[in-house]
């Protein structure tokens, strides 16, 4: 304990010594604008790669990461104080993507030496975006149908096909696929989890206009791209259990956007909800709203997210205490996406004549927002696993439940 | 605050599961509703778990309990609402025991305690009245002083375990209007005393409950004049945190009833719970009964460690185990067809006690409300 705090204390000078201080307080629009790094990366401000730059070099953007490939090589315990002290100056991520969410733990469970030394310090330092490859237009729920082919030609695979919802795609460096290598086997058996250079000749990207109008997923074409076989994970055909494993660090990180950072200490500083309710009108400055149909919503789905979060901190509290990951964990994705859909709806209705914007004028930044995180998040019971196969892999592989 | 069972919870919960699977099958709770038993539980089976320590967990060692906290009442709450055990764990317990603990004085708590925790007297709560559902500060039973004592009228419902009781702890108006939160007070009244009459109720779930009139009987005040509010508050409060584990137990029973069921029942030639119609349902299920695990654990360490937001997550457990409560007993009659429509099978007894925990200490709209009024909304 002694040391964590003498750590804390070191957290501290450091963020003062180097943290740009006009980021404090600093907040990104949406999803969109955060510092995902990469090649193609823009900042609104300098300070924000600066930001990135200071972090990476302590290897503070993946604080738990083995030092040798650049991580920061701190205990779950530090980097958690590490997290802390960042929120309490009110700085905004250094970095966050698909890199350190999903492919950087794979490759640090599955990867070979040579692949991590490659790959893994520059994640940290946020020089390559990644994205993912999984999905096809003829394989959504049942992903091990997938089609996209490649061919074995000497020390290089040569790759056909068409991957589709990848996010991102037009912004990213790299792209970590799933691909076919053996068509006669059975399908789960003859896939290989390979990494693509999007720079290679024969990869194109088009992004997708999505109903809140924006295009984050994109489709991308892969004609005759040639790969070399030494960029297979793990082993050729083996690539079902490591795209399996990259799904759990999915689960987690959407875990961690829907559950962790709500429903917690939120309300202690009032109710965003109620609030948004009062500067719609629902009610004076303060006591009771006047709806009380929308009231008892709001009270529904704070209820709702404090136990989500209750639940999430009770399966890090088993994981601590050294117990197996409890059947608690499963839920996290079902739960945490619909949560989200419930709740941004709600403000959309909250929100009343003024949560209809499209754009201006008569709209302003805050509610025009509402009604494209509305739409954005009717995505979420869809991406990563859909719902109905969330309730599907609970009934088996928790429930038992017979096919 | 932890949310995970400590080595010596875990203990406790592995006895008191053992103890209700061997001591306590359902078959008896059916057997003390066909019998029209008049106290709707065992004595012998009281005194056996007040040996077991259980009935003294949320007393200090001073006065004969275990010096222990909700967190562990919970544990074993859970286990025997697995088996819908009738025990008066929550009037006598938390409601009377624990408003005699915080109100009374040195010389009550002697009196009154040790015989408590050794499972030789039982107290209960009357502060309910009718019309007054779940406001605690609605009460029209008026005390007025007499000699050394008070002499209280008035008539109180839905008592829990008031056909069992030796005393009565009484909220009475000592002051004030009947919907004033000022003036209320609390008395102890023996059930001997003349002017007290109790009464048992039958309700769905066949457990105690009474009327109890009081026609100038004689009570000692607990506490001081006019601060029974707060106390009763903070009961109530206990109370439906230890009710909430009670429920977490007994739909945790009835949900695993019912996937036994999906998977042994064969129509069409497959069990059941092969239909992706019913494992989406059982699926949900699952995932709310692990949300009030949550709730529930995370009101009881608040209660415990006297956290400022107790009293929400008090709210948050009661709103989503009533919720849960019902869907899962509610999908159990449906999933388990025709033979759960029989009084024969037992799923039925689930949904009786279901429907009556809902509506004890405020359903989840009560608790909705009372979150939205604690949180400033």
């Amino acid at each position: 304990m002694a040391d964590l705090e003498a750590f804390r204390g070191e957290v501290q000078r450091w963020l003062a010594a180097n943290a740009p201080a006009s980021l404090k307080g600093y907040t990104f629009g949406d999803d969109g604008d955060a510092n995902w790094g990469g090649k193609k990366a823009t900042y609104a401000v300098p300070e924000l790669k600066q930001w990135l730059d200071v972090m990476a070099s302590r290897g503070w953007t993946a604080p738990t990461w083995p030092k040798e490939y650049g991580g920061g090589g701190l205990s779950s315990e530090e980097a958690k104080v590490l997290r802390q002290e960042i929120a309490a100056q009110k700085l905004p991520p250094a970095l966050i993507g698909f890199g350190l969410e999903m492919i950087g733990p794979t490759l640090l469970r599955y990867g070979t030496d040579a692949q991590k030394r490659q790959h893994i310090p520059s994640i940290v330092r946020g020089e390559i975006r990644w994205c993912q490859g999984y999905s096809e237009p003829d394989s959504g729920s049942d992903l091990a149908s997938l089609k996209t082919r490649a061919e074995r030609q000497g020390d290089h695979f040569v790759v056909n096909g068409t991957k589709v919802w990848t996010s991102y795609g037009d912004k990213s460096d790299w792209i970590f696929a799933l691909v076919r290598t053996d068509p006669t086997a059975k399908k789960q058996d003859g896939i290989t989890f390979l990494l693509i250079d999007m720079s290679t000749q024969g990869v194109s990207v088009r992004p997708i206009k999505l109903i809140s109008g924006k295009s984050p997923f994109c489709e991308t074409r892969f004609d005759d791209v040639r790969v070399p076989v030494t960029n297979v994970v793990s082993e050729i055909n083996a690539g079902w259990s490591v795209a399996k494993a990259l799904l759990g660090f999915e689960r987690n990180m959407i875990a961690d956007t829907f559950g962790a950072s709500r429903g917690g200490s939120s309300e202690r500083r009032g109710s965003r909800l109620a609030n948004l309710g009062r500067r719609h009108g629902l009610g004076e400055e303060s006591g009771p709203l006047t709806d009380p149909v929308l009231r008892d919503e709001i009270a529904r789905c704070e209820i709702d997210e404090r136990a989500f979060g209750l639940t999430i901190q009770r399966s890090r509290d088993a994981a601590k205490a050294g117990h197996q990951p409890g059947p608690e964990s499963s839920i996290f994705k079902l739960y945490g996406t619909e949560l989200n859909m419930r709740r941004t709806a709600l403000c959309v209705r909250i929100a009343g004549p003024q949560g209809l914007g499209w754009e201006g004028p008569g709209y302003d930044d805050e509610e025009l927002d509402l009604t494209r995180q509305w739409l954005r998040a009717r995505g979420n019971s869809i991406e990563g696993g859909t719902s109905e196969v969330q309730l599907n892999i609970i009934a088996k592989r928790v429930l038992g439940l017979p096919d | 605050m932890q949310l995970v069972l400590s080595e010596d919870q875990e203990l406790l919960a592995k006895t008191a599961a053992d103890f209700a699977a061997e001591r306590s099958p359902l078959a008896r709770v059916r057997a003390l509703r066909d019998a029209s038993d008049p106290i709707g539980f065992s004595r012998p089976l009281w005194k056996e778990m007040a040996e077991l320590g259980w009935v003294g967990i949320p007393f200090p060692e001073a006065y004969g309990g275990a010096g222990m906290g909700v967190s562990e009442l919970a544990v074993v709450l859970e286990a025997l609402g697995r088996v819908l055990a009738p025990e008066p764990f929550l009037s006598c317990v938390v409601l009377g025991g624990q408003a005699l603990l915080r109100a009374g004085s040195d010389a009550q708590k002697k009196e009154w305690l040790p015989r408590l925790a050794a499972g030789d007297a039982l107290l209960a709560l009357a502060h309910q009245e009718k019309g007054s559902r779940y406001d605690l500060q609605r009460i029209d039973t008026r005390a007025r002083r007499q000699g050394d004592g008070y002499a209280l009228t008035g008539e109180k419902i839905a008592v829990l375990d008031g056909a069992a009781a030796d005393a009565f702890v009484v909220a009475a108006r000592t002051s004030g209007n009947a919907a004033d939160a000022a003036g209320i007070s609390l008395f102890l009244v023996p059930a001997k005393a003349p002017g007290v009459r109790a009464v048992r109720q039958w309700r769905v779930d066949s457990r105690n409950a009474a009327v109890v009139t009081f026609a100038n009987a004689q009570g000692a005040l607990l506490g001081r004049e006019g601060e029974g509010l707060g106390v009763l508050e903070e009961v109530v409060d206990l109370a439906t945190a230890a009710l909430c584990a009670e429920m977490l137990g007994s739909m945790s029973e009835a949900f695993a009833r019912t996937l036994h069921y999906l998977k042994n029942r064969m129509q069409f030639g497959v069990p059941i719970g092969s239909f992706q119609g019913l494992k989406h349902r059982a699926a949900w299920m699952f995932t709310e009964i692990e949300l009030c695990r949550s709730a529930v654990m995370g009101a009881v360490r608040a209660l415990d460690a006297g956290d400022a937001d107790a009293r929400k997550l008090v709210s948050l457990a009661k709103a989503k185990c009533s919720e849960t409560a019902i869907l899962v007993a509610n999908e159990a009659i449906q999933m388990h067809g025709g033979i759960g429509m029989t009084d024969e099978h037992e799923i039925g007894f689930f949904l009786k006690r279901a429907r009556v925990a809902e509506l004890t200490f405020g359903d989840a709209a009560w608790h909705r409300a009372r979150w939205a009024r604690l949180c400033g909304y």
